[in-house]
Order: structure tokens, then sequence, then C-alpha cells
């Protein structure tokens, strides 16, 4: 079996760039949401603490809707790359363009894992970016009721660290998806589906059915890396020339 | 002369449907290969096996020295073809240079030798001037060579052409047939499928007829000569029932009648002319002028795929 070569990969993901770059509603789908909740959620805070003069909100317990507020990341990271995801596939479907590049020496992984990095990157990119501007507006409202500076910290760490694998699964969820689909928005909608079980983390923490620590988030991590490679492999077995060419509409 | 495409009672099935049946072809170096065939006759599901794009059935097949259908020269086969899809299947978004280059970087190009062979591409094909323009901005004629000089990027030995000229402006369909000419020039292998006789005619070394399986194959000039036989057109001052009964009667069979002109069939006109002369004159007829006249790809065509 050929050796997988990054170098065509590589050139995948660099043209589907490209592709983004000219398509600029799927760049914001995956970039605005993240930026905004790094701006959100700290503008809540600023709220509660100064103009609705605390709403309950104690020094005490700000680090605990800090830490809830910051699980948005994880989530996002299942939602935001739908939209490139979907689109690098369902896109090339659209094109007819996979019959030209199915002839070249390229290997269906060598594909995959192209639309895997271009899937990755600007989500990614733009997760961490958003995370950025949530660290350093938290602490900017929170350090006079605070005394200290909240982040970066443990726990946001062990959330960036999950981030790249949940945003990894949700990739070749999504390229699995819009493999089966003809329309960008219905593989978009479908892919969202790529969200719920961190929804159901998420709800399952604040209502103390599991503890988001950072022991767990580590775990987390593991787990989610191991269904992203299972899921590669899977994509791969999706992704049959003939059945390309011969079924895909 | 070197085989290059070879193959020995290819067959796909698709289920219980039989695509392509028990093919079997020799296509040499430096040809240019006419496939021929109704929509549905198999010829895209012949170009996609020999692509390594799709599984065989059964049979074999060979490109070069490499087999088709055995994994280890899968990539080895398509390093050595030039593939054009009946859909162009272009990044609208990129520009036309940023189309080349893509996929010149899957042949291992380095990015000198991409850029002069984008260059010659672009320029022989008359589209340089556009070169930083968007794909998708094209007119289908641009777009078509565009996808013509893809398959050609690596310089490949063979070309696979699937019906380069459907729905193509005349223009523009002059203009991709030209090209193929003279790529012809170069010697270079092409596999052409296309159910555009007058192009096959034009352009083709040799032929083939596929309806699911293949029904003729050779020159143009071969198939013409024995499939239709010959034909004499005969051009009078008036055609009248007399002197249509007089040539019937002396054995010929007239396929076609005009006002002024019989087309009749016959197998050694140097020797049958006279008699049929002989009859018209005898029947009041005026000769003017007789003409042999030659049958088209197309009445061979259409002959062997209706049956």
């Amino acid at each position: 079996m050929k050796k997988m070569d990054l170098q065509s990969a590589w050139a995948v993901a660099a043209k589907d760039f490209k592709i983004f770059k000219r398509k600029s509603t799927v760049i914001y789908l995956s970039t605005v949401y993240p930026l905004a909740v790094g701006i959100a959620f700290p503008l809540i805070v600023q709220y509660a603490l100064h103009i609705g003069k605390g709403h309950g909100i104690t020094a005490l317990t700000l680090p605990r809707f800090m830490d809830a507020f910051s699980i948005w990341f994880l989530i996002g990271a299942a939602v935001f790359p739908t939209a490139i995801a979907s689109y690098s596939l369902v896109g090339e479907k659209i094109q007819k363009s996979l019959e030209p590049l199915l002839a070249t020496p390229m290997t269906d992984g060598e594909i995959l894992l192209g639309k895997t990095i271009s899937g990755l990157v600007v989500p990614l990119g733009a997760i961490y970016a958003g995370s950025v501007i949530y660290m350093s507006l938290m602490d900017l409202v929170t350090q006079s009721t605070l005394g200290y500076l909240y982040y970066p910290n443990w726990h946001i760490g062990a959330i960036l660290l999950v981030a790249p694998f949940i945003c990894l699964v949700s990739v070749e969820l999504n390229i699995i998806i819009s493999s089966r689909l003809n329309d960008v928005r219905t593989a978009q909608q479908a892919g969202m589906l790529a969200a719920f079980p961190f929804f159901g983390i998420y709800i399952a923490s604040e209502i103390g059915l599991f503890a988001l620590n950072d022991t767990n988030l580590l775990i987390l991590a593991g787990v989610i890396l191991a269904i992203a490679v299972v899921l590669f492999f899977v994509s791969r077995v999706t992704f049959q020339r003939e059945e390309i060419l011969t079924k895909w509409k | 002369m070197t085989v290059v495409i070879d193959t020995e009672n290819l067959t796909k099935k698709f289920g219980d449907l039989t695509a392509v049946d028990s093919l079997t072809l020799h296509v040499n170096d430096g040809e240019v290969f006419g496939f021929l065939g109704p929509n549905g006759a198999g010829k895209t599901t012949t170009i996609r096996m020999l692509c390594c794009l799709i599984s065989k059935t059964s049979g074999s097949a060979k490109i070069g020295n490499y087999e088709v259908g055995n994994r280890a020269d899968q990539q080895k086969i398509r390093r050595m073809i030039g593939l054009l899809t009946e859909n162009v299947g272009l990044y609208e978004e990129l520009s036309a240079y940023d189309n080349l280059d893509f996929y010149g970087r899957f042949y291992k190009l380095d990015e000198q030798k991409r850029k002069e062979q984008i260059e010659y591409f672009l320029k022989m094909l008359g589209l340089w001037e556009k070169r930083n323009e968007a794909a998708g901005t094209f007119s289908k004629g641009m777009k078509q060579k565009l996808a013509i000089a893809r398959a050609l990027i690596h310089d490949p030995q063979v070309l696979f052409l699937d019906e380069p000229t459907a729905s193509l402006d005349p223009e523009a369909s002059k203009t991709v047939r030209d090209f193929i000419l003279e790529l012809k020039k170069e010697k270079r292998t092409i596999f052409l499928n296309t159910h555009l006789l007058d192009e096959a005619e034009k352009i083709c070394d040799r032929v083939a007829i596929l309806k699911t399986r293949l029904i003729a194959i050779g020159t143009p000039q071969e198939l013409r000569r024995s499939l239709s036989g010959r034909k004499i057109k005969v051009q009078l001052q008036r055609v009248d029932d007399v002197i249509v009964e007089a040539v019937k009667k002396i054995g010929f069979q007239i396929s076609e009648i005009t006002d002024n002109s019989l087309l009749i069939d016959v197998s050694d006109p140097e020797k049958e002319n006279p008699a049929i002369l002989k009859a018209i004159e005898a029947a009041g007829g005026h000769v003017q002028f007789v003409t042999e006249v030659g049958s088209t790809l197309e009445d061979v065509y259409l002959k062997l795929v209706r049956g």
C-alpha cells in the first residue's frame, strides 16, 4: 500500500483554503460565533457585576460561572467546523470536481486527510482566538472582584486541549455525513448532530452528574481522540471511488 | 508498434446490468483512437475502468506494462494517464492558473516545471491573458480547454478524453478539435470518447463502435468500405418511374431518389456502370454525369447501432 503523502494532503487543504477565502459565508459561519462568544460572556459578567449590581454573583461564585462559560468552547468545537467541513466535500460534489481529483495518483486517505485539515484549521484557529479574547476580557472585568487574574488556568487549558479532538470528531462526522448528501445546508444541519453529545456532557456537568474537572477533561480528550481515529478509518471505508462515481448524485 | 492500451474480454457489471461486455481492443502508441457509441453504450464506464476509477468485473486490461485492477499498479497507471472527464469539474472559485497548479502538485512537478507547463498550455490554448481570472467566469469552451490543459499538466503518455466537445457551440467545438489535432502531431496516445461521428472521422486514426459489446473496429475508411459497400450517383436531366424500374429490373438497388438523380448500390462500379447507363438510356433517360459516392461514418454507425 502506498505511504500517505502529506504534501498531497496539504495541497488539497491549501486549495480548500483558497476556495474558502472566496466563500465568505463559509468563513463567517466558522469564525464569527467563537469570536462572539469570546466577547459576549465577559460582557454578561461585566453587566452582572458592575451594572446589574452583582445579581447574586460574588467573588466566591464567579469562578464557577466562568468555568461553565468556558465549556461553550467545547460545544463550539463540535459546532463550528460543520460549515466548512460540510462545504468542503459537498462543494466538490456540486462542482463535480471529484472525478478528475480521483484520477490523480492521490490515495483516498490523502484526499480525506486534506479535507480533515481544511475543516479543522479555520474553526480551531477561531476557537483559540475567541478563547484568548474571552480570557483577556474576562480577566479585565473580574480582576477587581476576584483580586487576581483568573485566566489562564488549568481548566481552560484542559478545555483548549480537548477542543482540537472534538473539532476532529466533528470534521470526520461531517465528512461521513456529507458524503451521503448533496446539499450543503442539509449537510450542515445534519452535521450539527455532532454537538449533541457535548451538550449532554455540559448539561450533565451542570446538574452534577458529571464533574468537568481537569482530570475528567483529560480522560475525555483521550476518549475523543480514539473516536476521531476510528471515524477517520470509517470515513476512509465510506469514501469509495467506485461508489462516489457511480452512486453519488 | 507498441500497444499502450490493451484489453481482453474486459467486462463491467453493475448488479444485473452489464455495462461493458467482453471488450477486447488494442490501442497503439501515438494513435488517436475514437470510441463511438450511443448514450449508455458503456464508453464512460470503459474509460473509468481504464483510469482505475472503478473496478472491472472480469477480463483484463493493461495500460503500458501495468495491470488495471492490480493495486500495486494503480498509482503508476494514474501517473501515466491524463483524463478529461465528461463534466469538466473545475474549481470555479480558483483562477485558471491555480486550477492547473493544484493538479501539478500531485504529479510531483517542482515549482519551476509547474510554472513552465502551466504557461505552455495556457498560451497554447489562448488562456494565458486570463490566467488570474476565476474559472467560474469562463465560457464553456474556455472551461473545456482549461480542463484539457489540466489533463495534460504532467505530460501524460496516454490521454483519455470523454466527450470533449459535447455541449459546446460549433466555434468552441472547433477550437477544442483543433487543439486535439495539435496534440495528435505530438504523437500522444489519445483515447477519445465521442458520439460525434464527424469529429471522430476528422480526428481519429482508428475507431471502435461500442454498444455494450464491441461491434466494429478499424480505420474510418475501413469501416465505411467494409460495411456500407459502394454507391454511385447518376445525375440525369429528369428521373421518372420508367427509368427507376429499368435500373431495378437489371438487379440494382436504388437507395435514394431525388428529382434529378439516383443513388445506386453497386459492388464493382467499373464493371457495372456501363450496364446501368445502358438501361437508363434505353428507358429514355439522359445521363449528365456519374460519380462514386462514399458512405459516411455516420451511415456505418447508424447501420451498426440500429442492428
